[in-house]
């Protein structure tokens, strides 16, 4: 009997991942959630510019890939003009929450029908480990080597909260991928969020809190614990909008 | 039967796109092309299509992207300043191998510059409209007539050789009113490729597909690059297009586009009727450049006087088009500001001069 395989939406492509890093469990739950509902045949990915730049390798479905920060306005593109799609975007925290600001506040604003798997880890992983606008206060990275200094370098922003005021937006919720009670959580958010663009809803997007060991400088093991101590204090994992909800829950 | 109507250019180039099934356009307001975006607004949801006001220029070519990845005709238009916000997802289109139409109805510049006519975006339609080894398709009207014409044969250019189009005018073809005859306009299609690469989820009928500009091999990069570079030989061969107005006997030559042309045709029309040989050469691609019919006419040409509504933009084409074999001039005014024929042709006569002067 079978009791672990690959999703089918998930390529035989060995990752290119470095140890330890969350990105292939996080793929792992994005193509679970596509084979559960069945859409693989109708669903487009658009990958970003960063560590997850080779996402569109590593889906079985049709991937774009799109300039830095601008996946939500090319999965605009192709929702608007072709809506019986499926369409995602996964994005880091450098694309979604630095360059492409812009472009995924205005597609929760518009109400875009896409999924937004939003990877945060709290640097940028593929530059070598720079400071991101999620950097920790106090963490050190290579262009915070003092450890980033609030009054300096600014306050990390918290996309979910964020988003969750716009009325566009019909699902948010923060997950972490850093035990197995928590990946299953994520492992459910991912898939409702990927449910409620086939009922139409608007926009979903499910951050998810990733470690990154090689420029943290940790052990795999070290790094996850450093998600759950030092990470979810600043984004609490929670469910902040969902339209699907009784009585339409907004925190 | 055909009938004409009479339109401003920028409604124009609007109306010809959608009827040659552009049903998708993605922009973000900007003087003086705001005409585009107002008509696509309120024709597009009547042909079942859609026009979506981008929260900046660089949305909107990238919605563009998305849609040209996704398989359809889709288009944005914007003037200078915003044409330079999109040059990231410019870029990102010809490495892609994506068909859309861009359209440029220039204005003032640099920086904000001025909402008055110009042609300053010349070198940066032709030269580098964005990073990396790339050229557009780049068609100049001078008409409202060819406005439309030129949309439909930008669209057809684009999806025969995966690349995208620029349509470059500037805001005094956009803002003026003339007849336009759309049947006669769109009269030439061509026999056009399936878009077999389109992202469009896979059915479960063929392999999946990729719409990608990242090479991170050299090797496969340069190959994509040449492979591009051998479809740009072939649009040099057979897309050039360039119209020459009594250029046969013509001791001196005119090169001019786009609104600027107009003006040309009416200087040479005056000099004509002064006895002056001047002919007029309208490159109507700026790429690719109609070289060779600039080198035939240096095989009896004496002179070249380029017009521009800027600084001489156009000048070293014209240079290396004609191989340097005679003199270049240069006369054009900028910032918004239009010669007038007089003062074009006042600049023949110079060269008139100069030239029975040598003779003497």
């Amino acid at each position: 009997m079978v009791v672990f395989e690959r999703p089918r939406s998930l390529s035989p492509l060995p990752f290119h991942y470095c140890p330890g890093c969350t990105h292939g469990t996080v793929h792992r739950l994005v193509a679970e959630a596509i084979d559960a509902l069945e859409i693989e045949r109708r669903t487009v990915g658009i990958a970003p510019v960063g560590c997850a730049v080779l996402a569109y390798d590593y889906f079985e479905c049709d991937m774009v890939e799109a300039p830095h920060g601008r996946a939500p306005a090319v999965a605009t593109g192709v929702k608007r003009t072709r809506p019986d799609c499926i369409v995602f975007t996964y994005q880091g925290d450098g694309d979604l929450a630095a360059i492409g600001t812009a472009e995924i506040v205005h597609a929760g604003a518009r109400g875009e029908n896409i999924t937004i798997i939003f990877i945060n880890n709290a640097v940028y992983g593929m530059t070598g480990g720079q400071m991101a606008p999620t950097t920790l206060p106090g963490q050190i990275t290579t262009t915070s080597p003092y450890g980033r200094n609030v009054k300096t370098q600014g306050y990390p922003i918290r996309i979910c909260e964020l988003l969750s005021t716009l009325d566009g937006v019909a699902y948010a919720e923060r997950v972490a991928v850093s035990n197995p009670k928590n990946v299953l959580r994520a492992k459910a958010a991912i898939e409702k969020a990927f449910r409620y663009q086939t009922e139409g809803r608007g926009l979903s997007i499910v951050e998810v809190l990733s470690s990154c060991p090689t420029n943290w400088g940790m052990t795999p093991v070290e790094a996850l614990r450093w998600v759950e101590e030092a990470m979810i204090p600043c984004y609490p994992l929670d469910v902040f909008k969902d339209t699907g909800a009784k009585g339409g829950m907004n925190k | 039967m055909s009938q004409k109507v009479l339109m401003k250019g920028n409604e124009a180039l609007a109306e010809a796109a959608l009827r040659c099934g552009c049903l998708y356009f993605f922009g973000y307001p900007i003087t003086p092309q705001s005409e585009v975006s107002e008509y696509m607004a309120k024709r597009l949801p009547q042909a079942g299509g859609l026009c979506l006001q981008a929260e900046s220029e660089v949305a909107a070519i990238n919605m563009v992207l998305g849609a040209a990845a996704a398989g359809v005709r889709a288009m944005t238009s914007s003037s200078s300043p915003g044409i330079s916000l999109m040059s990231e997802g410019i870029s990102y289109l010809v490495g892609s191998d994506l068909p859309c139409l861009i359209c440029n109805i220039q204005r003032g510049g640099p920086g904000l510059g001025g909402i008055q006519p110009t042609q300053q975006d010349y070198l940066q339609a032709t030269k580098a409209p964005g990073h990396g080894d790339m050229h557009l398709y780049v068609v100049a009207p001078a008409s409202v007539q060819e406005m439309a014409g030129l949309v439909a044969r930008a669209f057809d250019v684009a999806d025969t050789y995966r690349t995208p189009a620029l349509l470059l005018a500037d805001g005094a073809l956009g803002q003026m009113m003339e007849p336009v005859d759309f049947d006669a306009a769109l009269s030439v299609r061509r026999d056009l490729p399936e878009k077999s690469w389109a992202t469009t989820g896979h059915g479960g009928k063929r392999k999946k597909n990729i719409v990608n500009s990242l090479y991170l091999s050299p090797e496969a990069l340069e190959r994509s690059v040449l492979s591009r570079q051998e479809r740009y030989r072939e649009i040099e061969r057979t897309e050039v297009l360039c119209e020459e107005t009594d250029t046969a006997d013509a001791e001196i030559i005119l090169v001019a586009y786009g609104i600027s042309a107009r003006i040309c045709r009416s200087a040479l029309e005056a000099a004509r009727a002064m006895g002056i040989r001047a002919g007029l050469l309208r490159p109507i691609t700026l790429w690719p450049y109609p070289r060779a019919a600039l080198l035939r006419a240096a095989g009896h040409a004496k002179h070249f006087l380029v017009v521009e509504l800027n600084i001489g933009q156009m000048v070293d084409d014209v240079r290396v088009a004609t191989q340097c074999h005679r003199p270049v001039s240069f006369f054009g005014r900028c910032g918004g500001m239009l010669p007038t024929p007089e003062d074009v042709l006042a600049e023949i006569v110079k060269i008139h001069e100069s030239i029975r002067e040598e003779g003497a």
